[in-house]
């Protein structure tokens, strides 16, 4: 692989070119069996263990469609906002190599179950519509091991090992129109599709186990000549394949970017080709060229009857729809009070649900905001766990978030009864009541303190007296610690001021 | 409606059909009548019938998403040529120059 040292900066390249960009992206379906026999779907189990003679392709066996399948598929959709068609076939797409152990993969060639759709992505408070041209079904391929060669690879590998455990897992392929600009709106556009397929609960999405992946048509056009020229024709895409992190999108797209405009500038023509993204160097390369020129010969798939939904099937499956992740986002700017880098960074951190039950349970939006991101989403990660699996819970953290709010709890102290919490002591009224943890109200006691620590430090007594208020610092100091960190030192320093007679 | 010979040779290739010049020879012509056999279908279907690909007119036959049981690994592999650490064992998928 050769790494281009010529290649124009990226603004260099966004200069001269417009890039034009379209998506596809396949989505593994969390059914419990198989696109077409009853095999188990689950991840990581023993190699050909989850296999039958339907996936193995042997002779005689028939498919059967799964209907949690069609289900899951016109869930995504309508989420899409695509027209489900009234009548659409599997087709055989027909290739030979060791993935499918049939010869051809079922799929839907030129009748698709959803078309014409489009998605919203907000990039820095800007929002791109992005079309869908279609939304189709297929069955996922064998995962294989190439033996021999270095890394993994298949270039140079001596042979190949193949597990069958995924041939038939439910794909669904969405096919975006050449709308994006970007790479950060095709990033923001996988992520947003992620979080939508998370939100209708058809898929667990896991970039990282394979069961959503994308691949990346790429093509720049020269900008019009002046601002409001006509538009140039696309030129010639490639397509990066099995970009498998939203980084990795964003990273693909960028560097065809550079490259395509280096190739261009330099007078040369940009070959229709397969590219593979090596998230090592960062780089893409031309993939098998011999094979370019395919020819699937697909055909209506007769071993399957055609779908025909009924607007019946159709409307009953919409109304099962949950809020899309859009909607929430309007929902808690409106009712919360957040802004969308708050939601962006809740649902980064893994807590959005969480904050949600919280909120829920009593706690005001931004404490529960607050605890979760910061404090809880820390102890999490220390733990090595997502937060849904602390042993607090969000009816605990909207406790603790009243204690405080009513002065009854500081920080400090709150952090201490979560800690109780999550040690197993109990809920938060148990903690504090173990541990006597409330904060000290006794005025008896408070003044106490506070007269001892103004008669321990006559000097800083004297200069908080003559005006100077930031003084005070090491007589709250004192008392918060005669009080063993239980009280309110907000509280605590307005009662010194007050003897001081500055307040 | 014909089919030339380059077709021929072509789906062979697709098919993975090891055709030598003469067997193309003898095979593209036979080809060639038997596809203007079928296509004597055409002529006897009227407009208003569309062109059909299952003979039995049903739609929407579906299972319910349940689990069945599966065959053990060794019974997935008792057919294949080679194996290796639970796998099917193929050949070198992508030839050296590659």
């Amino acid at each position: 692989m050769t790494v281009l040292a010529d290649l124009p900066t990226y603004d260099e390249a966004l200069a001269v070119y417009e890039p034009v960009i379209g998506l596809e992206t396949h989505v593994e379906l969390g059914t419990e069996s198989k696109m077409f026999c009853g095999c188990p779907t689950a991840f990581g189990a023993e190699p050909n263990t989850q296999v039958c003679p339907v996936c193995l392709g042997l002779p005689g066996a028939l498919p059967v469609v799964n209907e949690a399948a069609i289900r899951y598929t016109v869930m995504i959709g309508l989420a899409l906002n695509c027209t489900i068609v009234p009548w659409s076939r599997f087709a055989r797409k027909n290739y030979f190599y060791p993935d499918m152990p049939k010869d051809f993969q079922i799929s839907q060639y030129d009748e698709p179950l959803c078309v014409n759709g489009w998605l919203d992505v907000d990039v820095d408070g800007q929002t791109h519509r992005v079309g869908i041209t279609r939304v189709h079904m297929e069955e996922d391929t064998g995962k294989s091991l190439h033996v021999g060669g270095s890394t993994g690879r298949i270039q140079g590998a001596t042979h190949s090992l193949v597990d069958y455990n995924r041939a038939g897992i439910p794909l669904v392929e969405i096919v975006t129109e050449p709308d994006v600009r970007s790479p950060e709106v095709a990033r923001a556009y996988v992520e947003e599709l992620r979080e939508l397929c998370r939100a209708l609960g058809i898929s667990d999405v896991r970039m990282e186990q394979g069961s959503l992946r994308c691949d990346a048509n790429v093509s720049l056009r020269r900008r019009p000549a002046t601002p409001d020229g006509p538009e140039n024709p696309f030129g010639t895409r490639t397509e990066t394949k099995n970009l498998n992190s939203l980084r990795s999108v964003e990273r693909a797209v960028r560097y065809e970017i550079s490259r395509q405009a280096s190739r261009l500038s330099a007078g040369e023509r940009i070959v229709q080709e397969t590219r593979h993204f090596d998230e090592g160097a960062g780089v893409t390369s031309a993939g098998r060229s011999k094979e370019e020129a395919t020819d699937y010969r697909y055909f209506p798939e007769p071993d399957l009857a055609p779908v025909a939904l009924s607007r019946e099937f159709v409307e009953a499956v919409r109304a099962t729809l949950p809020e899309s992740p859009a909607q929430r986002r309007t929902r808690l700017t409106g009712d919360y009070g957040y802004t969308l880098t708050d939601i962006a960074n809740l649902r980064g951190a893994g807590v959005l649900d969480l904050v949600e039950q919280t909120v829920t349970a009593g706690a005001t939006p931004e404490a529960a905001r607050k605890w979760w991101l910061n404090e809880l989403a820390r102890r999490a990660s220390d733990a090595e766990i997502p937060p849904s699996q602390l042993a607090v819970t969000p009816a605990d953290v909207a406790r603790v978030a009243t204690l405080i709010a009513a002065g009854e709890l500081t920080d400090a102290l709150a952090r201490k009864v979560i800690d109780g919490v999550l040690a197993g002591e109990g809920g938060p009224d148990a903690v504090i009541e173990a541990r006597g943890l409330k904060v000290v109200s006794d005025t008896g006691a408070l003044d106490a303190a506070a007269d001892a620590a103004i008669a321990g430090a006559p000097a800083i007594a004297e200069k908080v007296r003559g005006g100077k208020v930031a003084a005070v610092g090491p007589l709250v100091g004192a008392v918060m610690k005669a009080m063993k960190g239980q009280a309110d030192a907000g509280a605590v320093r307005a009662l010194l001021l007050e003897k001081l007679g500055v307040s | 409606m014909a089919i030339t010979r380059d077709e021929v040779a072509n789906l062979a290739r697709l098919a993975r059909m090891a055709l030598s010049g003469d067997e193309l020879d003898h095979l593209a012509p036979q080809l060639d009548v038997i596809l203007g056999s079928v296509a004597r279908v055409a002529e006897v279907a009227a407009a208003d019938i569309p062109p059909t690909s299952h003979a039995v007119p049903l739609t929407n036959v579906f299972r319910s998403d349940l689990i069945r049981p599966c065959l053990s690994q060794a019974d997935a592999l008792a057919g294949a040529p080679a194996t290796e650490d639970g796998r099917f064992r193929v050949p070198r998928i992508l030839d050296p120059e590659d």
